[in-house]
C-alpha cells in the first residue's frame, strides 16, 4: 500500500531496510544466543545518521519526527526486534529531554544523542512500581544545588550500556504521582551503579538491567522541567514513544510474514509447494491483512503526533495495543506455517514469536493501553 | 559510430540476440526508424541501436547476414607501426624465489603451437637475481631463446623496474605476440607494459588461436562471469598481448635434449630505478596450499555450520593432496581466511576437481569455480543451485558423507 | 591530500541470467550497481580521509545513467563526483578507458588514486595499472592494507598468491584494492540527502582536450570479433543409494582423475 511517504522518508526506509538486510539479519541469531549488546550495529546506525531522525534539526538531528522513528524501527525490527529496541529505547530516553528539557539541557545532551555517540535509556519501572507509576520508591532529595538519588530501577532497557539516563524519582512522597520528578543522570556519576542483567524470553540482543542509586549526587540543573512534573513527563513521553513500540511490533510481524512466505514457497509436500494449499494461503492472507491494518493505524498515529495533535494518548495506545496483538498472532502463525522447523531454534521463526511477546507488555501492558483508550473515550463523551 | 543501414535491415532480430548490452530494439513505427539525422523512411520492423547502451563491441556486425550494420572507425594518432617488423612469440617466465612458476610452462606449450603456425620462434623473458639456472628448463619445455636480465633488485617482482626493462626488450626485439599468466604479477605487469608500448592486451584468456594468414592472435576470454565468451583481436598494434588463465592450458612436456640461446641484457641503473620497493614478503601459513594452484579443491560453505567442522574438509583435502576453499559466507563467518575464498569477490579457480560441500551455489560463487573440470556438490537441499553446475551431485548429510569419502579415497590411493 | 576513486557502474551479476531458449543474456530489469570491488575503494578513500584528512573525488566513465553510481558514492560520503561521459568514448577497451580516465584524473588533481582490483563485468584488472602507466606514476595492485602515509611515502600490503608483500612507494601513487582491505559502510541519511541534490560535474572529451582519434573505439587497439555463449555444461549425474554406495560410486568415478 502507498502511504504517501515523502522523498526523504522513502530514502530513510530504503536505508534502514538495507542496514537490516545486510548488517542485522546475518547476526540476529548470534545476538539472540549470546545476549551481547550489539555495539557494532549501533555504530552502523550512528554512522548512517539513524539516531538523528528523532532529534530536532536545531540540536543536530534531521527533524525529530515520530513518523521517521517509526519507519526506522519497523525496518530494523523486520530483521531483529531485539536490536531494534536498543535503538528505539534511546529515542525513549531522549524524548523527555526533547519535550521538557530547557535550552541548556538540550544543547548539552541532544547533539551526541543525535549523532549516536551517546545512547539513552529511560528509567521508570521499579520492582514494586510497574504499571502503577505512583508507587515509585526511588527518592530524590534536594541538598543545596544538588539532588541526591536513592533507590533501584529495574527492567531498564539499555541499562548499563546507555550514557544518558532519564530517571523518574520521588521528590515528595506525600503527593503520590504528583510528587514525582524527572532527572537526567549520566553514566559514571558516583553512586550510580548497575545491578542484575535479566535473562529474557525474547529481544535478547537488547540489555535489560537494574539501575542502583546510592546517595547519587546530581546537579540541580539536571532536573527536567519542574519538581512534580515527573508523571506528566512520563505520560507525554509514552505518548510519543508508543508508536515506536507499535512500529517495532509491526516490523516483527512483517519479518515473520517474510519468513513464512519464503518458506511456504520453497517447502514441498505432496509434490507441491505448500503455498499452493488453501489452508496456508488463508493463513498468509490473514497475517498480511492484519499487519497492513496495524501499519495504517501506526502511521496515522505517528503523523497525527507530528502534525501537532495535542491529545494523542488514546490513539497512540490504540496503535500500540493493536500492533502488538497482531504481532503476537502473526508470529505464532508463522511458526505454525513452518511446522516442525518453525519450532526449532535453527530456523528464525520462533525468535520472532519470542520477540513479539514483549511488545504486549512493555511501555504499558496492553491492559493499561485499554484503560487509556477507555478513559479517552469517556473523557470525550463527557465533553460532548 | 555505429548505425543501421535501413535499406538493408530486414528486421530479422539476429543482432538483438547477440547484443550483450541489450542496446538493440526492433521498432515498427516507420518514424522511429529514421537515423540520427532524420533520414530514411523505413517500413516494417527495423533494428535501432540505443547509443547510450551500445558499447561498440561489434557483436551485431558479425551476426548480421545482410551487412546492415556499419561501424566506422577513425585512425588513431597512436603512430602506425610496420606490423611485419614484429616477429616471435614471447612468454613471460614468472619466477618466485628464483623458481619459474608452472604457469609459464603452460604458456610455453601454447606458444610452441602458435609459433609453429606462424613459422617463428618461442622466447621466454626471465627477470630475477641468479636465475640463469632456470633457463635450461625453459629450453627443455620449448623456448628457443631466453632473454635474461639479472640484478639483485629484480629478485622479487617490482612493477616499475620490470615494466621498464620489458618495455626496452620489446622496443629492441619487437615480438609479435607476448603472453603472461593471468596471475597477480602478470596482470599488474602486462597492463602497465601494454599502455607504454601502445599495444592491445586481453585479460585472462582461456583460449588462444591464430589466424595464419593475417597473423592475428585470436584471444578468447570469458566475460560477465563466464556467461558469455568473447574473441578479441588486435589488428594494428604489436605485440599482441594477452594474459592467460592458470590451469586452462596443459603444461609443456620436458625434452631433456632441447637447448636454446640465452640472450643476456645489460641495463643501466635508470632501468632498475623504481619508486616502489618491496620491503618484505610474508608467507601466510594458513594458505600453504594456494587454491589458485591446486588441482583439487575441497570447499565448504554455510552448510559446514561451524569453524571446527572444516577439519573434515582439511582431512579430505590432505588425502587427495588438494587445498581447502570456502564460500563467501564461510569466510564472512570467520571460519576461514580470505585467501581461501572462491568466487566473485575472492579467487577464480579452475582445478581438475572441485568439491562444493554445503555450498548452495550463489551466482557469485559459481562464477569463481564453474570452469572446474569436475564439480562434486554435496548438499542437503536438493534444490540448491550448485547442483545445476555439478558433474556429480549428492543430496545428503555432508557430516556423514565426507568422513566416509575420506576413508574410501584413502583406500583407493594406497 | 587529494584522493581520487575510480568507479564503474556494472550490471548486478546475481541478475545476469541466460535465456535457455535463445541462449542470450537476459537483460530486462537488470539492476545497475557500483562494481563490488569499487565499494572497497570508496570505503578506503573515506578511511584515508578520516585518517589523514583531504578531499575525496569519485570519477566514473560511462553513459549518463552512470551518474547514479556517482550519486551513490556521494551518499556514502565522497565529497565530489565527476562523470566522464561522451558518445565518443563508446567502444573503449582498457587502453582507451585508462587513457581517458587518466586525463580526467590529471584535470581533477590527485595524490592517491584508488581503484577496485577489477570490474565484475569485464574482469580485466587492467584499467588501474593502465591509468598509472598513462600518468607515469607508481602502482601497487591487490592492496589489502594501507599501513601508513608519512612524508609522501605510503606503506601498503599487497596480496600475493601465497602471502603478502609489504611495499613502500612514493606519492602520488595508484593502488587497486581487494575485498580484504575493509568492510564498506552503508550510506548515511545526511549524505543521501546531499547526494540527491548534488550537481554532478560532467566532462566530455572536449573538456578533457582529447583528440577524437585517441578515444573510444578509435583509440582502442583491441577489437571484439565474436561474442558467443559457452557450450552448456553436460548435465550432471545425481548419485543415489545408501551413503556407502554413493561414496564407492564416486570414488570409482574419480579414481582416474585423482591417481593420474
Amino acid at each position: 500500500m502507498d502511504y504517501l511517504l515523502t522523498e526523504e522518508q522513502k530514502m530513510l526506509q530504503e536505508l534502514s531496510r538495507e542496514i537490516a538486510r545486510e548488517k542485522i539479519k546475518p547476526v540476529a541469531g548470534e545476538y539472540d544466543k549470546t545476549e551481547e549488546f550489539p555495539w557494532p550495529i549501533m555504530k552502523i546506525l550512528a554512522q548512517s545518521d539513524l539516531f538523528s531522525v528523532f532529534v530536532p534539526s536545531e540540536y543536530g538531528g534531521t527533524g525529530g519526527s515520530v513518523m521517521d522513528l517509526c519507519i526506522v524501527t519497523e525496518e530494523l525490527s523486520r530483521a531483529c526486534g531485539g536490536i531494534a529496541v536498543c535503538y528505539a529505547a534511546s529515542a525513549l530516553g531522549t524524548f523527555p529531554i526533547i519535550l521538557f528539557g530547557n535550552d541548556e539541557q538540550k544543547k548539552k545532551y541532544l547533539p551526541p544523542l543525535a549523532k549516536g555517540t551517546s545512547i539513552a535509556a529511560f528509567g521508570l519501572t521499579e520492582p514494586a512500581a510497574g504499571s502503577d507509576a505512583s508507587a515509585i520508591q526511588t527518592t530524590a532529595k534536594k541538598v543545596g544545588d544538588h539532588y541526591v538519588l536513592n533507590g533501584t530501577k529495574h527492567f531498564i532497557t539499555n541499562g548499563g550500556e546507555a550514557d544518558i539516563y532519564t530517571i523518574v524519582a520521588m521528590t515528595d512522597k506525600t503527593k503520590g504521582a504528583r510528587g514525582a520528578s524527572a532527572f537526567i543522570v549520566e553514566r559514571g556519576t558516583p553512586g550510580f551503579t548497575f545491578g542484575k542483567k535479566e535473562d529474557k524470553l525474547g529481544i535478547r540482543a537488547s540489555v535489560t538491567r537494574e539501575l542502583i542509586f546510592t546517595d547519587c549526587k546530581i546537579p540541580a540543573a539536571n532536573l527536567l522541567s519542574k519538581e512534580g512534573m515527573g508523571f506528566i513527563i512520563t505520560m507525554k513521553t509514552f505518548d510519543m514513544s508508543r508508536p515506536g513500540v507499535a512500529a517495532q511490533a509491526l516490523g516483527i510481524a512483517q519479518g515473520a510474514i517474510d519468513i513464512a512466505i519464503e518458506y511456504a514457497n520453497e517447502r514441498k509436500q505432496f509434490g507441491k509447494a505448500i503455498s499452493s494449499f488453501q489452508g496456508i494461503q488463508f493463513m498468509l492472507a490473514d497475517m498480511a491483512t492484519k499487519t497492513e491494518a496495524a501499519r495504517a493505524l501506526v502511521y496515522s498515529c505517528a503523523r497525527a503526533i507530528d502534525s501537532g495533535s495535542k491529545d494523542v494518548a488514546k490513539e497512540s495506545a490504540m496503535a500500540k495495543l493493536f500492533a502488538s496483538d497482531v504481532a503476537m498472532e502473526v508470529t505464532t502463525d508463522a511458526v505454525q506455517i513452518l511446522g516442525g522447523y518453525g519450532y526449532m531454534k535453527e530456523y528464525p521463526a520462533e525468535k520472532f514469536m519470542r520477540d513479539a511477546k514483549i511488545t504486549q507488555i512493555y511501555e504499558g501492558t496492553n491492559q493499561i493501553q485499554r484503560n487509556i483508550i477507555a478513559l479517552g473515550l469517556i473523557k470525550e463523551s463527557k465533553k460532548k | 559510430m555505429i548505425s543501421v543501414i535501413l535499406d538493408k535491415c530486414v528486421g530479422c532480430s539476429l543482432c538483438i540476440k547477440v547484443c550483450p548490452f541489450g542496446a538493440i530494439k526492433l521498432v515498427d513505427s516507420p518514424r522511429a526508424c529514421v537515423d540520427a539525422f532524420g533520414r530514411g523512411e523505413a517500413v516494417g520492423k527495423k533494428a535501432v541501436i540505443d547509443l547510450d547502451k551500445c558499447n561498440l563491441c561489434g557483436a551485431c556486425l558479425e551476426s548480421c547476414k545482410f551487412g546492415a550494420i556499419r561501424l566506422d572507425k577513425k585512425e588513431s594518432i597512436i603512430k602506425k607501426i610496420k606490423l611485419e617488423d614484429y616477429k616471435g612469440v614471447w612468454v613471460f617466465a614468472e619466477q618466485k624465489k628464483g623458481k619459474v612458476q608452472s604457469v609459464a610452462f603452460e604458456l610455453l606449450a601454447k606458444a610452441k603451437d602458435l609459433a609453429k603456425d606462424l613459422n617463428t620462434e618461442v622466447s621466454a623473458v626471465l627477470l630475477g637475481d641468479n636465475v640463469e639456472n632456470q633457463a635450461a628448463e625453459l629450453f627443455q619445455r620449448g623456448a628457443d631463446n631466453v632473454y635474461l636480465v639479472e640484478d639483485a633488485k629484480l629478485a622479487s617482482f617490482c612493477d616499475e623496474a620490470y615494466t621498464k626493462i620489458i618495455v626496452k626488450l620489446i622496443e629492441k626485439y619487437k615480438p609479435e605476440i607476448f603472453l603472461s599468466g593471468a596471475t597477480t604479477i602478470g596482470r599488474s605487469l602486462m597492463a602497465r607494459i601494454a599502455v607504454i608500448v601502445n599495444a592491445g592486451l586481453t585479460a585472462d584468456c582461456t583460449g588462444l588461436d591464430v589466424d595464419k594468414e593475417k597473423r592475428l592472435l585470436l584471444q578468447t576470454r570469458p566475460a560477465f562471469g563466464g556467461n558469455i565468451m568473447a574473441t578479441i583481436i588486435c589488428p594494428n598494434h604489436r605485440p599482441q598481448m594477452a594474459t592467460v588463465r592458470h590451469k586452462v592450458m596443459k603444461e609443456a612436456g620436458i625434452d631433456k635434449n632441447r637447448k636454446g640461446k640465452i640472450i643476456r641484457e645489460k641495463l643501466n641503473d635508470d632501468a632498475l630505478f623504481s619508486r616502489t620497493n618491496v620491503l618484505q614478503f610474508v608467507e601466510e601459513i594458513s594458505s600453504t596450499v594456494n587454491i589458485a594452484e591446486a588441482d583439487i579443491i575441497v570447499s565448504g560453505g554455510r552448510g559446514m555450520k561451524a569453524k571446527e567442522n572444516f577439519i573434515l574438509l582439511e582431512e579430505l583435502a590432505r588425502v587427495l593432496g588438494g587445498a581447502v576453499g570456502a564460500s563467501r559466507s564461510a569466510v564472512d563467518s570467520g571460519w576461514l581466511g580470505y585467501s581461501h575464498q572462491v568466487g566473485q569477490t575472492g579467487k577464480t579457480v579452475c582445478p581438475k576437481i572441485y568439491f562444493a560441500c554445503g555450498i548452495s551455489g550463489q551466482i557469485q560463487h559459481l562464477v569463481g569455480m564453474q570452469s572446474s573440470k569436475i564439480i562434486i556438490a554435496i548438499n542437503s537441499d536438493p534444490y540448491a543451485p550448485i547442483f545445476n553446475v555439478a558433474t556429480y551431485g549428492i543430496v545428503g548429510d555432508l557430516f556423514e558423507i565426507i568422513p566416509k569419502l575420506t576413508e574410501e579415497f584413502k583406500k583407493a590411493r594406497q | 591530500m587529494k584522493i581520487v576513486v575510480c568507479i564503474k557502474q556494472v550490471p548486478e551479476t546475481t541478475e545476469v541470467k541466460i535465456n535457455p531458449e535463445t541462449n542470450t543474456l537476459v537483460r530486462e530489469g537488470v539492476q545497475s550497481i557500483i562494481n563490488p570491488f569499487d565499494m572497497y575503494a570508496i570505503e578506503e578513500a573515506l578511511r584515508l580521509k578520516e585518517r589523514f584528512g583531504g578531499e575525496t573525488t569519485a570519477i566514473s566513465m560511462g553513459p549518463p545513467q552512470a551518474a547514479e553510481a556517482l550519486r551513490q558514492a556521494l551518499s556514502l560520503g565522497i565529497d565530489n563526483a565527476i562523470l566522464v561521459c561522451d558518445r565518443a568514448f563508446a567502444g573503449s577497451d582498457t587502453w582507451a578507458t585508462s587513457f581517458t580516465l587518466a586525463s580526467a584524473i590529471k584535470k581533477s588533481g590527485f595524490d592517491i588514486i584508488i581503484c577496485g582490483k577489477q570490474a565484475s563485468d569485464g574482469d580485466t584488472a587492467q584499467v588501474g595499472p593502465g591509468i598509472s602507466a598513462h600518468l607515469d606514476i607508481p602502482q601497487v595492485t591487490y592492496v589489502r592494507k594501507i599501513e601508513s602515509i608519512i612524508n609522501g611515502q605510503i606503506k601498503v600490503e599487497r596480496l600475493m598468491e601465497e602471502g603478502f608483500d609489504i611495499i613502500e612507494s612514493s606519492l602520488p601513487v595508484l593502488i587497486t584494492v581487494v575485498k580484504e582491505i575493509n568492510e564498506p559502510r552503508l550510506a548515511s541519511l545526511k549524505n543521501m540527502m546531499r547526494a540527491k541534490k548534488a550537481v554532478i560535474t560532467q566532462w566530455t572529451y572536449k573538456d578533457l582536450e582529447l583528440n577524437e582519434a585517441d578515444i573510444g573505439l578509435n583509440g582502442s587497439p583491441t577489437k571484439v570479433v565474436k561474442i558467443f555463449t559457452p557450450p552448456p555444461k553436460e548435465k550432471g549425474k545425481l548419485l543415489e543409494g545408501t551413503t556407502e554406495e554413493i561414496v564407492r560410486n564416486l570414488v570409482n568415478s574419480l579414481k582416474g582423475d585423482i591417481c593420474g
